[in-house]
């Protein structure tokens, strides 16, 4: 039987990247430069731990 | 049953219902919503666009009289609505022409100029092209402004979903880690996992995306608010004056709002009686250049008879929302990196969208209860859905 989670260990890392995902929305918007390149990394986090998590776990 | 169960039944039955109603139309924006993202560079690519001439650097812009009687010599019998900078091509502008002056302005034609030369380009029809046919269908799927509404009510639902999606993704990770995909098992869990991991890396865009084109199908309204708000009580003296016989300089009354308002750069002007202005003036708009403040417009009324300054205000912050929402919708305010990760965000909705769908398919038929199915995540070991 595995242990069940808790709420605050099920939503840590989604808020982390919800905040993350926020920031990157915002600071294209305040400047140019590397404003945009910090909204390229951090909206890109969501796609790259994605394909991260998929390709881990690949049948063989 | 506990109440915890069931108030998670019931967050399962809002997740379930309102993703139901709103998916096919979700799945229809997000597919035309693609090509949109990167709507220039097709633009490009399927048509030809007559080249502004080269000017060298520090050349002074024509005239906008010159410029606009230049451009209304190719449209005979028709009035000008609008003069709109081109935002992306400095060199080039648009004069925008109906009928007449109350016309319906989405119908207009629009002429393209040379900024510098002052001379007539071209006069593309758009209407032909697939990126003015993504971008009705994405609008409003061709239905005007209930269409436009219906959409933003199925985003209003689609972020119901979103919302309680969050709530229902906690039974289903109870005893899986962040992230999890068990890529060994059958199909129904394996699209369980990666409409759960997608969701849920997605939230904030998805939310944010969803509600900002839910604002944006408000703008007709945002704009008839405007106009009897804030622009009726700046041109109240005016009301009962009649309308200019003979229209003031528009060149003239640029340079005037460009003293007016120090620091920004001018983005269009609506002509005397349209549905940016009253009956009486130029209205010119004008723009910062930053990201946030290009997207601010500040109106500067011109009297049309005079051309003399009769107000400029900042916009109410019902229309800076409005513009602001724009490109957080767009995706278009951080270069082409960022339109690209847009698409790769788009696509992982429609992911999203799909395997939600098959989700609720599968249970269906293996004659399950959804509400019991997402409220309890041992569920999807139910034997009928093993196979």
């Amino acid at each position: 039987m595995v242990v069940h989670r808790s709420l605050t260990q099920i939503f840590a890392a989604p808020l982390v990247i919800a905040i993350v995902s926020t920031v990157g929305l915002i600071s294209a918007l305040v400047g140019d430069g590397w404003w945009d390149a910090v909204s390229w990394v951090a909206l890109g986090l969501p796609v790259l731990l994605y394909l991260v998590f998929i390709w881990r776990r690949r049948p063989n | 049953m506990t109440a915890t169960t069931k108030s998670l039944r019931r967050w399962g039955a809002v997740h379930k219902w309102t993703s139901l109603i709103c998916t096919l139309f979700m799945l229809l924006l997000c597919i035309t919503g693609l090509p949109l993202i990167f709507h220039d560079e097709i633009d490009d690519l399927l048509h030809n666009q007559v080249k502004p001439a080269e000017a060298p650097a520090g050349t002074p812009p024509a005239n906008l009289d010159h410029l606009l009687a230049n451009a209304l010599a190719q449209a005979p019998g028709k009035v000008p609505h609008f003069l709109i900078w081109d935002r992306d091509e400095p060199g080039a502008m648009w004069v925008s022409v109906g009928p007449t002056i109350d016309a319906d302005p989405t119908n207009n034609l629009l002429i393209r100029m040379d900024t510098h030369a002052g001379a007539y380009l071209d006069s593309p029809d758009v209407t032909g092209r697939f990126t003015y046919i993504m971008l009705k269908l994405h609008t409003d799927m061709f239905a005007g402004l209930p269409g436009k509404l219906f959409l933003g009510l199925m985003g209003i639902l689609f972020c119901v979903a979103i919302i309680s999606g969050i709530v229902v993704y906690a039974p289903s990770m109870r005893k899986l880690r962040f992230g999890a995909y068990r890529a060994q098992r059958t199909r129904v869990v394996r699209w369980l996992d990666v409409h759960n991991l997608a969701g849920i890396l997605l939230v904030a865009w998805t939310l944010v995306v969803g509600f900002t084109g839910v604002i944006n199908t408000w703008a007709d309204l945002v704009l008839k608010m405007w106009q009897f708000g804030q622009l009726a009580e700046m041109t109240a003296q005016y009301k009962d004056r009649p309308v200019p016989s003979k229209l003031t300089s528009l060149n003239g009354a640029v340079e005037v709002a460009r003293h007016a308002v120090p620091g920004m750069t001018p983005s269009f002007v609506a002509f005397p009686g349209t549905l940016f202005s009253s009956k009486s003036h130029y209205a010119v708009f004008l723009h910062g250049d930053t990201p946030l403040t290009s997207r601010l417009l500040k109106p500067a009324l011109i009297d049309a008879e005079t051309g003399t300054l009769t107000d400029s205000r900042d916009m109410p912050w019902y229309v800076s929302t409005l513009y602001v929402s724009q490109p957080l919708h767009f995706g278009d305010y951080g270069g082409m990196p960022l339109k690209i990760v847009w698409a790769l965000l788009d696509i992982l909705t429609i992911f999203i969208l799909v395997t939600g769908v098959y989700l609720w398919m599968r249970r269906r038929r293996a004659g399950e209860s959804q509400e019991r199915a997402i409220a309890n995540a041992a569920s999807i070991d139910n034997p009928a859905l093993a196979s």
